[in-house]
Protein backbone atom coordinates (compact mmCIF):
# COMPACT_ATOMS: atom_id res chain seq x y z
CA UNK A 1 0.00 0.00 0.00
CA UNK A 2 1.41 3.48 -1.03
CA UNK A 3 0.39 6.77 -0.74
CA UNK A 4 1.44 10.24 0.92
CA UNK A 5 2.23 11.10 4.14
CA UNK A 6 0.59 14.46 3.60
CA UNK A 7 -2.71 12.95 3.30
CA UNK A 8 -2.62 11.79 7.00
CA UNK A 9 -1.32 15.50 7.80
CA UNK A 10 -3.98 16.90 6.16
CA UNK A 11 -6.44 14.25 7.70
CA UNK A 12 -5.18 15.52 11.11
CA UNK A 13 -5.10 18.71 10.07
CA UNK A 14 -8.63 19.01 9.19
CA UNK A 15 -9.90 18.56 12.52
CA UNK A 16 -9.48 21.63 14.12
CA UNK A 17 -11.37 23.59 11.50
CA UNK A 18 -14.05 20.74 11.43
CA UNK A 19 -14.33 21.35 14.79
CA UNK A 20 -14.76 25.11 14.56
CA UNK A 21 -17.34 24.89 12.16
CA UNK A 22 -19.81 22.51 14.26
CA UNK A 23 -19.29 25.04 16.98
CA UNK A 24 -20.22 27.79 14.62
CA UNK A 25 -23.25 26.43 13.24
CA UNK A 26 -24.12 25.13 16.78
CA UNK A 27 -24.23 28.95 17.78
CA UNK A 28 -26.23 29.64 15.12
CA UNK A 29 -28.92 26.95 15.15
CA UNK A 30 -29.45 27.90 18.98
CA UNK A 31 -29.30 31.79 18.09
CA UNK A 32 -31.98 31.40 15.40
CA UNK A 33 -33.95 28.92 18.22
CA UNK A 34 -34.16 31.62 20.63
CA UNK A 35 -34.41 34.31 18.48
CA UNK A 36 -35.79 33.20 14.66
CA UNK A 37 -36.38 37.03 13.76
CA UNK A 38 -32.78 37.54 13.93
CA UNK A 39 -31.98 34.69 11.16
CA UNK A 40 -31.37 37.55 8.62
CA UNK A 41 -28.33 38.77 10.72
CA UNK A 42 -26.51 35.80 11.79
CA UNK A 43 -26.79 33.90 8.54
CA UNK A 44 -24.49 36.29 7.27
CA UNK A 45 -22.30 36.20 10.28
CA UNK A 46 -22.56 32.49 10.43
CA UNK A 47 -21.24 32.19 6.78
CA UNK A 48 -18.36 34.74 7.83
CA UNK A 49 -17.22 32.61 10.41
CA UNK A 50 -17.49 29.09 8.76
CA UNK A 51 -15.96 31.07 5.78
CA UNK A 52 -12.66 32.20 8.06
CA UNK A 53 -12.70 28.64 9.76
CA UNK A 54 -12.75 27.10 6.76
CA UNK A 55 -9.58 29.06 5.40
CA UNK A 56 -7.46 27.34 7.61
CA UNK A 57 -8.80 24.01 5.90
CA UNK A 58 -7.94 25.27 2.94
CA UNK A 59 -4.44 26.51 3.42
CA UNK A 60 -4.13 22.85 4.53
CA UNK A 61 -5.19 21.05 1.28
CA UNK A 62 -3.14 23.50 -0.65
CA UNK A 63 0.10 22.67 1.51
CA UNK A 64 -0.99 18.85 1.18
CA UNK A 65 -0.78 18.74 -2.12
CA UNK A 66 2.18 22.11 -2.28
CA UNK A 67 4.55 20.26 0.05
CA UNK B 1 -13.23 13.88 -23.67
CA UNK B 2 -12.55 12.33 -19.87
CA UNK B 3 -9.12 10.31 -21.59
CA UNK B 4 -6.75 11.02 -18.75
CA UNK B 5 -9.64 10.39 -15.82
CA UNK B 6 -9.08 6.87 -13.74
CA UNK B 7 -11.35 4.63 -15.73
CA UNK B 8 -9.18 4.78 -18.72
CA UNK B 9 -6.19 4.10 -16.61
CA UNK B 10 -7.54 1.28 -14.52
CA UNK B 11 -8.73 -0.32 -17.79
CA UNK B 12 -4.89 0.04 -18.90
CA UNK B 13 -2.93 -1.42 -15.94
CA UNK B 14 -3.54 -3.78 -13.62
CA UNK B 15 -4.43 -2.45 -10.82
CA UNK B 16 -6.73 0.68 -9.59
CA UNK B 17 -5.12 3.86 -10.07
CA UNK B 18 -6.34 6.59 -7.79
CA UNK B 19 -7.65 9.74 -9.65
CA UNK B 20 -5.49 12.78 -8.55
CA UNK B 21 -4.67 16.22 -10.14
CA UNK B 22 -3.92 14.71 -13.69
CA UNK B 23 -7.89 13.80 -13.80
CA UNK B 24 -8.49 17.54 -14.15
CA UNK B 25 -5.48 18.34 -16.81
CA UNK B 26 -7.62 18.89 -20.13
CA UNK B 27 -4.06 19.85 -22.03
CA UNK B 28 -3.32 17.13 -23.70
CA UNK B 29 -7.63 16.75 -24.93
CA UNK B 30 -7.35 20.73 -26.63
CA UNK B 31 -11.48 20.76 -28.45
CA UNK B 32 -10.05 22.99 -30.80
CA UNK B 33 -7.27 25.80 -31.68
CA UNK B 34 -7.66 29.12 -31.90
CA UNK B 35 -4.73 31.22 -33.64
CA UNK B 36 -2.43 29.03 -32.39
CA UNK B 37 -4.04 28.68 -28.74
CA UNK B 38 -5.27 25.57 -27.52
CA UNK B 39 -8.45 25.84 -26.33
CA UNK B 40 -10.15 23.24 -23.80
CA UNK B 41 -12.86 22.40 -22.22
CA UNK B 42 -12.62 24.47 -18.88
CA UNK B 43 -11.80 27.91 -21.00
CA UNK B 44 -15.31 26.43 -23.35
CA UNK B 45 -17.49 26.50 -19.81
CA UNK B 46 -15.83 29.80 -19.14
CA UNK B 47 -16.69 31.87 -21.77
CA UNK B 48 -20.96 29.24 -21.95
CA UNK B 49 -21.77 30.61 -18.33
CA UNK B 50 -20.58 34.40 -19.35
CA UNK B 51 -23.25 33.97 -22.16
CA UNK B 52 -26.14 31.60 -20.27
CA UNK B 53 -25.96 34.60 -17.47
CA UNK B 54 -26.27 37.30 -19.95
CA UNK B 55 -28.94 35.72 -21.87
CA UNK B 56 -31.18 35.22 -19.15
CA UNK B 57 -31.11 38.26 -17.80
CA UNK B 58 -30.95 39.61 -21.21
CA UNK B 59 -34.10 37.86 -21.90
CA UNK B 60 -35.74 38.15 -18.98
CA UNK B 61 -35.48 42.30 -18.59
CA UNK B 62 -35.64 43.01 -22.49
CA UNK B 63 -39.60 43.95 -22.19
CA UNK B 64 -39.87 44.87 -18.50
CA UNK B 65 -43.55 45.21 -17.76
CA UNK B 66 -45.39 46.93 -14.71
CA UNK B 67 -46.77 43.13 -14.21
CA UNK B 68 -44.01 40.55 -14.91
CA UNK B 69 -44.29 37.36 -16.80
CA UNK B 70 -42.83 34.28 -15.72
CA UNK B 71 -39.23 34.66 -16.67
CA UNK B 72 -38.91 38.54 -15.49
CA UNK B 73 -40.39 37.28 -12.27
CA UNK B 74 -37.80 34.68 -11.90
CA UNK B 75 -35.16 37.19 -12.82
CA UNK B 76 -36.07 39.52 -10.32
CA UNK B 77 -36.74 36.95 -7.72
CA UNK B 78 -32.90 36.41 -8.64
CA UNK B 79 -31.51 39.63 -8.93
CA UNK B 80 -33.29 40.53 -5.75
CA UNK B 81 -31.94 37.48 -3.70
CA UNK B 82 -28.36 38.89 -4.42
CA UNK B 83 -29.57 42.82 -4.00
CA UNK B 84 -31.45 42.41 -0.49
CA UNK B 85 -29.01 39.10 1.17
CA UNK B 86 -25.82 40.31 -0.21
CA UNK B 87 -25.75 43.51 -1.28
CA UNK B 88 -27.99 45.63 0.58
CA UNK B 89 -27.75 43.65 3.94
CA UNK B 90 -23.48 43.90 4.04
CA UNK B 91 -22.65 46.59 2.09
CA UNK B 92 -25.23 49.01 3.34
CA UNK B 93 -28.09 51.07 2.13
CA UNK B 94 -25.79 53.92 1.56
CA UNK B 95 -23.17 52.99 -0.68
CA UNK B 96 -24.60 49.61 -2.01
CA UNK B 97 -26.41 50.35 -5.39
CA UNK B 98 -23.18 50.49 -7.77
CA UNK B 99 -22.25 47.08 -6.62
CA UNK B 100 -25.29 45.17 -7.32
CA UNK B 101 -24.69 44.88 -10.98
CA UNK B 102 -20.94 43.13 -10.70
CA UNK B 103 -22.52 41.18 -6.81
CA UNK B 104 -25.28 39.71 -9.06
CA UNK B 105 -23.30 39.19 -12.06
CA UNK B 106 -20.61 37.24 -9.95
CA UNK B 107 -23.04 35.14 -8.30
CA UNK B 108 -24.73 33.49 -11.36
CA UNK B 109 -21.47 33.71 -12.97
CA UNK B 110 -19.97 31.38 -10.61
CA UNK B 111 -23.17 29.32 -9.87
CA UNK B 112 -23.79 28.37 -13.20
CA UNK B 113 -20.02 27.39 -13.67
CA UNK B 114 -19.88 24.95 -10.12
CA UNK B 115 -23.32 23.82 -11.60
CA UNK B 116 -21.53 22.46 -14.83
CA UNK B 117 -20.44 20.17 -12.59
CA UNK B 118 -23.44 18.65 -12.16
CA UNK B 119 -25.12 19.01 -15.65
CA UNK B 120 -24.64 15.91 -17.51
CA UNK B 121 -22.46 15.82 -20.59
CA UNK B 122 -20.25 18.52 -18.99
CA UNK B 123 -19.81 17.19 -15.36
CA UNK B 124 -16.79 19.56 -14.59
CA UNK B 125 -16.73 22.40 -12.62
CA UNK B 126 -14.67 24.80 -14.36
CA UNK B 127 -13.20 26.53 -10.90
CA UNK B 128 -11.31 22.96 -10.18
CA UNK B 129 -8.53 24.40 -12.38
CA UNK B 130 -6.92 27.11 -10.10
CA UNK B 131 -6.04 29.70 -12.60
CA UNK B 132 -9.66 30.95 -13.40
CA UNK B 133 -10.42 31.37 -9.79
CA UNK B 134 -7.33 32.98 -9.08
CA UNK B 135 -8.35 35.73 -12.37
CA UNK B 136 -11.85 35.95 -10.55
CA UNK B 137 -9.84 36.83 -7.09
CA UNK B 138 -7.84 38.90 -8.67
CA UNK B 139 -10.65 40.99 -10.05
CA UNK B 140 -12.11 40.99 -6.51
CA UNK B 141 -8.57 42.29 -5.22
CA UNK B 142 -8.64 45.35 -7.67
CA UNK B 143 -12.22 46.20 -6.92
CA UNK B 144 -12.08 46.17 -3.25
CA UNK B 145 -8.71 48.10 -3.17
CA UNK B 146 -9.50 50.40 -6.03
CA UNK B 147 -12.82 51.44 -3.89
CA UNK B 148 -10.91 51.81 -0.90
CA UNK B 149 -8.27 53.88 -2.08
CA UNK B 150 -10.93 55.60 -4.01
CA UNK B 151 -12.43 57.03 -1.07
CA UNK B 152 -9.93 57.08 1.20
CA UNK B 153 -6.71 57.86 -0.28
CA UNK B 154 -3.90 55.46 -0.38
CA UNK B 155 -2.37 56.44 2.74
CA UNK B 156 -5.81 56.53 4.44
CA UNK B 157 -7.14 53.36 2.67
CA UNK B 158 -3.49 51.47 4.11
CA UNK B 159 -4.32 52.88 7.54
CA UNK B 160 -7.61 51.78 7.39
CA UNK B 161 -6.49 48.08 6.62
CA UNK B 162 -3.53 47.98 8.53
CA UNK B 163 -4.11 49.83 11.97
CA UNK B 164 -6.77 47.87 13.90
CA UNK B 165 -8.85 50.25 16.47
CA UNK B 166 -8.84 50.11 19.61
CA UNK B 167 -5.47 48.60 20.39
CA UNK B 168 -3.00 50.53 21.96
CA UNK B 169 -0.04 52.14 20.22
CA UNK B 170 2.57 49.25 21.83
CA UNK B 171 0.75 46.43 20.01
CA UNK B 172 1.07 48.20 16.62
CA UNK B 173 4.60 46.79 15.75
CA UNK B 174 2.83 43.35 16.05
CA UNK B 175 -0.44 43.65 14.46
CA UNK B 176 -0.01 46.17 11.97
CA UNK B 177 2.30 43.98 9.39
CA UNK B 178 -0.25 41.09 10.28
CA UNK B 179 -3.30 42.91 9.47
CA UNK B 180 -1.56 44.42 6.28
CA UNK B 181 -0.75 40.89 5.39
CA UNK B 182 -3.95 39.31 6.23
CA UNK B 183 -6.10 41.85 4.94
CA UNK B 184 -3.81 42.97 1.65
CA UNK B 185 -2.13 39.65 0.69
CA UNK B 186 -3.32 36.87 1.97
CA UNK B 187 -7.43 37.50 0.99
CA UNK B 188 -7.39 36.84 -2.68
CA UNK B 189 -5.41 33.79 -1.84
CA UNK B 190 -7.96 31.92 0.34
CA UNK B 191 -10.87 33.43 -1.49
CA UNK B 192 -9.54 31.93 -4.79
CA UNK B 193 -8.31 28.17 -2.82
CA UNK B 194 -11.74 28.59 -1.02
CA UNK B 195 -13.65 28.30 -4.24
CA UNK B 196 -10.93 26.17 -6.01
CA UNK B 197 -10.71 23.63 -3.15
CA UNK B 198 -14.06 22.85 -2.98
CA UNK B 199 -15.06 22.72 -6.14
CA UNK B 200 -11.48 20.60 -6.68
CA UNK B 201 -12.01 18.12 -3.66
CA UNK B 202 -15.61 17.45 -4.47
CA UNK B 203 -15.01 16.42 -8.28
CA UNK B 204 -11.94 14.32 -6.99
CA UNK B 205 -14.77 12.57 -4.73
CA UNK B 206 -17.25 12.00 -7.40
CA UNK B 207 -14.46 10.31 -9.86
CA UNK B 208 -13.32 8.27 -6.75
CA UNK B 209 -16.52 6.73 -5.96
CA UNK B 210 -17.73 5.97 -9.63
CA UNK B 211 -14.28 5.27 -11.03
CA UNK B 212 -14.08 2.99 -8.00
CA UNK B 213 -17.28 1.24 -8.08
CA UNK B 214 -16.40 0.35 -11.22
CA UNK B 215 -13.08 -1.31 -10.08
CA UNK B 216 -14.29 -2.87 -7.67
CA UNK B 217 -17.62 -4.27 -9.57
CA UNK B 218 -14.78 -5.91 -11.93
CA UNK B 219 -12.69 -6.62 -9.55
CA UNK B 220 -15.21 -9.58 -8.16
CA UNK B 221 -16.07 -11.21 -4.85
CA UNK B 222 -16.55 -8.91 -1.61
CA UNK B 223 -16.51 -5.90 -4.56
CA UNK B 224 -19.88 -7.08 -6.29
CA UNK B 225 -20.93 -5.47 -2.43
CA UNK B 226 -18.60 -2.74 -2.09
CA UNK B 227 -18.84 -1.41 -6.06
CA UNK B 228 -22.85 -1.03 -5.79
CA UNK B 229 -22.47 0.51 -2.41
CA UNK B 230 -19.30 2.99 -3.53
CA UNK B 231 -22.21 4.11 -6.18
CA UNK B 232 -24.96 5.03 -4.28
CA UNK B 233 -22.38 6.94 -2.19
CA UNK B 234 -21.52 8.68 -5.45
CA UNK B 235 -25.40 9.54 -5.97
CA UNK B 236 -25.26 11.01 -2.42
CA UNK B 237 -22.36 12.67 -3.19
CA UNK B 238 -23.73 14.82 -5.64
CA UNK B 239 -26.84 16.28 -3.83
CA UNK B 240 -24.12 17.22 -1.41
CA UNK B 241 -22.12 18.96 -4.28
CA UNK B 242 -25.12 20.50 -5.25
CA UNK B 243 -25.35 22.15 -1.74
CA UNK B 244 -21.78 23.08 -1.79
CA UNK B 245 -21.89 24.30 -5.27
CA UNK B 246 -24.55 26.76 -4.05
CA UNK B 247 -22.50 27.78 -0.54
CA UNK B 248 -19.62 28.35 -2.27
CA UNK B 249 -20.82 30.88 -5.28
CA UNK B 250 -22.81 32.28 -2.35
CA UNK B 251 -19.94 32.85 0.15
CA UNK B 252 -17.65 34.27 -2.95
CA UNK B 253 -20.02 37.04 -3.21
CA UNK B 254 -20.80 37.52 -0.16
CA UNK B 255 -16.99 37.92 1.27
CA UNK B 256 -16.80 40.26 -1.67
CA UNK B 257 -19.58 42.49 -0.49
CA UNK B 258 -17.93 42.18 2.63
CA UNK B 259 -14.29 43.15 1.51
CA UNK B 260 -16.07 46.29 -0.54
CA UNK B 261 -17.96 47.09 2.77
CA UNK B 262 -14.86 47.18 4.95
CA UNK B 263 -13.29 49.29 2.41
CA UNK B 264 -15.62 51.58 2.26
CA UNK B 265 -15.66 51.72 6.10
CA UNK B 266 -15.60 55.15 7.90
CA UNK B 267 -12.26 55.20 10.41
CA UNK B 268 -13.40 54.31 13.68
Amino acid sequence: MDGNLNMIGYGLAAIGPGVGIGLIFAAYISGVARQPEAQGRLQSIAILGFALAEALAIIGIALAFVL
Amino acid sequence: MTMKTGITMAAEGEGYVAPGPASFDFSEVPLFELGGLAVTKPMVQLVLGAVIVFAFFYAAFRRASIVPGRLQFAGEAAYGMVRNSIGRDIIGSRDFAKFVPYLVALFFFLLINNAFASIPAIQFPTFSRASMAYALAGLSWVIYNGVGIHKHGLIGYLKLQSVPSGVSPVMYPLLVPLEFFSNILVRPATLALRLFANMFAGHLLLILFSTGGLFLIEYGGIGYVAGPLAWVLAIAISFLELLVQFLQAYVFTLLNAMYISGALADEH
